[in-house]
This record gives C-alpha cells, structure tokens and sequence, in this order.
C-alpha cells in the first residue's frame, strides 16, 4: 500500500484535484444558479410545482447516461470534462432550487410581514431577512448537494474523466485492489471533509440557529 | 392625525372586509379598533401604512393623502408593532431594534447605540442586547417589538394584537409600562385588539367595529360604558358597565364624613381597624381623593362595618363614607 502510493502519488494527486474541481466547481455554479430558480418558485407560487416536478425528472436522469448525451447537445468532445462540469450542476440545480423554495417558504409569514411592515423594500428584504433566515435550509441541501456530487465524478471514469474514479477502472482494469482502496478512502475523506467545512461554515454564519428550539 | 374618509375595501371573493368607515385617531392619542373576528379592524389598520390598499376612499395622515407616497418610504416613518413581536430571529435584540435607522441611512455604529437607550426604554437590560430573539421569553420579544417600533421616533405607531400573546400577569405588566411610556412620548397609537377589557383600559379612544366592516361607535372609554350607542355596543362591552365605568372618576368630590368613634387609630393618626365588642376587625384597605370611586364602592363593600375610610397623603385617616351615602352621590351624580 505504501509502496504503491509513493509510486503513484503523482497520479493520485492528479486525481484528487480534478475530483475536487469536477465536484464542487457544479455546486457553486449550480448554488448560483438555484437561488434565483427558487426564489421564482416562492415569488410566484404557481410556479412550485412545476419547479419541483422537473427538479425531480432531472435528478432521476442516470448520471452515466446524461455523461453520454450532453456532449451531444452542447457539442463537446466526449472525453470534454465540461460534460462533467455541466452534467453535476443540473443536478445540484435540480437538489437546490427544490431546497431553496422550500427554505424560502419556510420563514415565518409574521417575519416578513414585520420586514415589509417596517419598510423594507422586495429585493432588500429578500436578502436582508428572507435567505439569511432560510439559510439553515439552504445549508443542508447544499451539504447534500457536495456529497451526492463528490460520489457522482466517479462515474465519470466510465467515460475516461473521473477524478478519483479513475483510480477504480485502473484496478479493475490491473486485478489490483490497491488503487480501488485508495480511491475509496479517498472519496469518503474528501466528501467528510467538504461535508465538515459547510458544517463550520453554517456555524459560523447561523449562530442563532443554536438557540431555537429552546428558550433561555 | 390620521383620517379614514368614507373607506371601503371589497375582497375578490366579494366580502366587504371595511364597509364606508370615516374615523379621525387624534395626534398624540391612543386610538383602539376592537371588535368581533371578522370585523375589518385589521383589515383597517393595515389600511394605514398600505400593507392592504381601500377599494375606494382615502386614508390621510396630517391631512396628506397616503396613496401617493411611496409605500416604503411611508412604513418608514410608521412603528409597527405585530402579535408575537415579528422579530428577526437571525439578529440580535440590539439588531433587530436597529432596523428601521439603518434602513433610512443611519451607520449600523449609530442605530445600535441609540438602540441600547431605547432598550432601557422599554425595561431590558443592556445584558439582553446581544441576545436572538429565541433567547428571550414572550413578554420579552414584546417589549424589544415595542422598542423596534420606537427606533426611528415616527409620530404614528400601528399596534396589532400587541399583548396578545403573552399571559395575563406579563400582560398586566407591559399595560402598565406602555401606558407610561405613552405618556411621555405622545405617539399617535392605533391599535387593534379583540379584548374589550384592554381597549377600556388603554384607550383614550375606543372604535367598536361590529361584523361586516361597520363602525359601531366612536367614543371614550366612559362613553362607551355609561352610553353604549346600541345592543350590539352593551352587549360587547360586556356586563358590570356601571361598576366599571366608576374607574374613571376619581373621589375628589366625594362628601366624606367625620371619623366615628368605632373607628380605631394608631398614634400616627392612622387607621387600624374598626371596634366591634371586645375584638378589632381590619379596615380591608383605605382610599386617597385621588383614588377611583370604583375603589371606595369596593372598599364600602367588603368593609365589615359598610364604610370606606379615606386618608391624606400622610396615611392618615381625614374622613369615611358610608354605604348609603356613597349611593346617594352615585345617584345624584346619574341624575346630573
């Protein structure tokens, strides 16, 4: 085991970061994305359904065929990492926007009623009062987001571009179980590691969140 | 001042939530809408800072008419204060009485520290500023809503269900702060409450809605004890109206009689008890001339002799009023 990850650290490191490029690059773009996608699902309240209906048919597409497909919509090379890139942020679109509607639903009528109540204006009260008393929502599809897209770039190995999942088809390729172990370990330190840093960051900007529930 | 001028508002679905109410709340005043659930009263007061906008009329304050203002700017310059408070819960209590400073250009550094004045204001201690709203009890979040309203000194302050939420000994309490306060600032308050009892009490005017949107009468506290304009009024108003409505005159002008021998004082002059045979039964309680007359019928009452007795400012006692004689004022008082 040593042996092998001192010869191949190099190969390793590579694949690291473009697992950690591959995943999270889809869940900023894809966040970005979101809010406004969500914020239209509470602004016009027709709109939910349909949101979450389509959300729903895009997060069910199987990762592997939309790898396939999208390089012939966008006309990308097949081997492009931008299929990945593009394939994982529909799907944090699709787990977000879901979660930020909700998130925005969640806030208590009689909060914004007081906010509107006391001048605030649409846009100001939206992200003023509305997303920061939402983000506990937000934070936890966003956690699930990180997780489902770190576990996803692996598949991308099946198609030549997959981050630590390259490390799994070499060894089925080779009969070598050392590099499949080391993509496993891997893959479950980096999303623990994504998952804890969202945690902390959530703790540092939600302190208010420690005290609901239970009154002093 | 702020006028409703023939105001009508019509729901999609047809009902008619303020039915052709004209009503003036006067500067300085504290103004009660009350009645019945369903009676346009909030509906109404969410008429004045355009949360809900009329079907037809105007609203005016100081005469300006509040359909052409722009409605944040307006809702600046208007405290609110809603059941439950409305707090922010993601901002600290010092945050959240910052608010409107802030949103009309003030430097967070600036609305804080005057938020800090206005916190004592309303009776919290500097050690709840950086608390969140969670932190704090009901009757707490109350009083920073009441401090988060005050914050920018508007000259109108809207109140719905202020007191509502929280229980009767806290509420008796916020009463007593609030009517202070009040006092010293001279807001031009409307506020809208189911409970009669709060309206009478807070009021210096009362405007009883009755279902449909109808104003049912516009009067004074007193008024609307002593002359309800209707069945509907009496019947809201509730029963014991007379006994109530002695809470407003003070016993200045009652005739009090000289102090009898049965009644017993300390060395002081001051009244310990009435001589019955062998024993001394307690007084139960004695009254000031600017005490209520409700007080003295009430002490008159439980007295075990069937008289009040009435002390100066030292405590001691200067006179007593009888049963009958406390009747035939009342009644004489009915007759003028």
């Amino acid at each position: 085991m040593i042996t092998y990850l001192s010869n191949n650290s190099e190969i390793i490191w590579a694949a690291l970061r473009q697992h950690i490029a591959l995943a999270l690059i889809p869940v900023v773009l894809g966040f970005l994305l979101a809010l406004p996608i969500g914020y239209l699902g509470v602004r016009f309240p027709w709109l939910y359904h349909p949101l979450v209906n389509v959300a729903g048919v895009l997060y069910s597409i199987p990762s592997l065929a939309l790898f396939v497909f999208l390089p012939v919509v966008l006309g990308t090379k097949i081997l492009s990492p931008l299929n990945i890139v593009v394939a994982l942020t529909i799907y944090t679109v699709a787990l977000l926007a879901r979660t930020v509607a909700d998130g925005l639903r969640s806030v208590d009528r009689l909060v914004t009623e007081s906010a509107t109540a006391m001048g605030y204006r649409r846009f100001r009260r939206l992200i003023d009062v509305e997303l920061p008393v939402a983000l506990p929502v937000i934070l936890a599809g966003l956690r699930v987001a990180t997780v489902s897209n770190i576990s996803l770039v692996s598949v991308g190995a099946l198609i030549g571009i997959g981050g630590l999942g390259q490390l799994f088809t070499r060894g089925f390729q080779l009969f070598y179980i050392q590099p499949i172990l080391v993509g496993i370990i891997l893959s479950v330190l980096l999303a623990g590691v994504a998952d804890l840093i969202i945690v902390l960051i959530q703790r540092a900007v939600t302190p208010w969140t420690r005290f609901q529930g239970g009154r002093a | 001042m702020i006028t409703f001028d023939d105001v009508v508002k019509v729901y999609p679905g047809g009902g008619t939530a303020v039915d052709h109410v004209s009503l003036e709340l006067p500067t300085g005043k504290l103004t009660v809408l009350v009645g019945p659930s369903g009676c346009g009263k909030t509906t109404s007061l969410r008429m004045i800072n355009r949360m809900i906008s009329p079907t037809s009329g105007r609203v005016l304050i100081d005469g300006k008419d509040i359909a052409g203002q722009d409605e944040a700017l307006l809702r600046r310059g208007i405290g609110y204060v809603i059941q439950n408070a409305g707090l922010f819960p993601h901002r600290t209590v010092l945050d959240n009485v910052a608010t409107v400073p802030v949103l009309l250009g003030k430097t967070r550094r600036e609305a804080r520290t005057a938020a800090l004045g206005l916190l004592e204001r309303v009776g919290l201690s500097e050690e709840f500023a950086k608390r969140y709203p969670a932190q704090l009890s009901g009757g707490q979040q109350q009083r920073v809503g009441v401090a988060r309203a005050l914050a920018a000194d508007p000259p109108v302050m809207l109140m719905d269900e202020p007191f509502s939420a929280v229980d009767p000994v806290v509420r008796e309490q916020l009463h007593r702060e609030f009517l202070r306060l009040q006092q010293d600032l001279g807001k031009t308050i409307a506020m809208v409450t189911h409970d009669i009892d709060e309206a009478i009490k807070l009021g210096d005017v009362v405007a009883i809605f009755r279902q449909g949107g109808v104003l049912a009468q516009v009067a004074t506290p007193q008024e609307l004890l002593v002359a309800p304009a209707d069945d509907f009024v009496a019947e809201f108003v509730g029963r014991d109206r007379g006994i109530r409505s002695l809470s407003f005159d003070t016993a200045a002008e009652l005739p009090v009689a000289a102090l009898p021998d049965d009644l017993v004082l300390d060395e002081a002059g001051r009244p310990s008890g009435w001589r019955s045979g062998s024993q001394v039964l307690p007084t139960g309680g004695t009254f000031t001339s600017s005490d209520s007359l409700r007080l003295v019928t009430d002490l008159a009452i439980t007295s075990p002799v069937g008289t009040a007795v009435r002390v100066n400012g030292d405590g001691k006692a200067d006179g007593v009023v009888r049963h009958h004689d406390l009747a035939d004022y009342l009644a004489a008082r009915r007759a003028s």
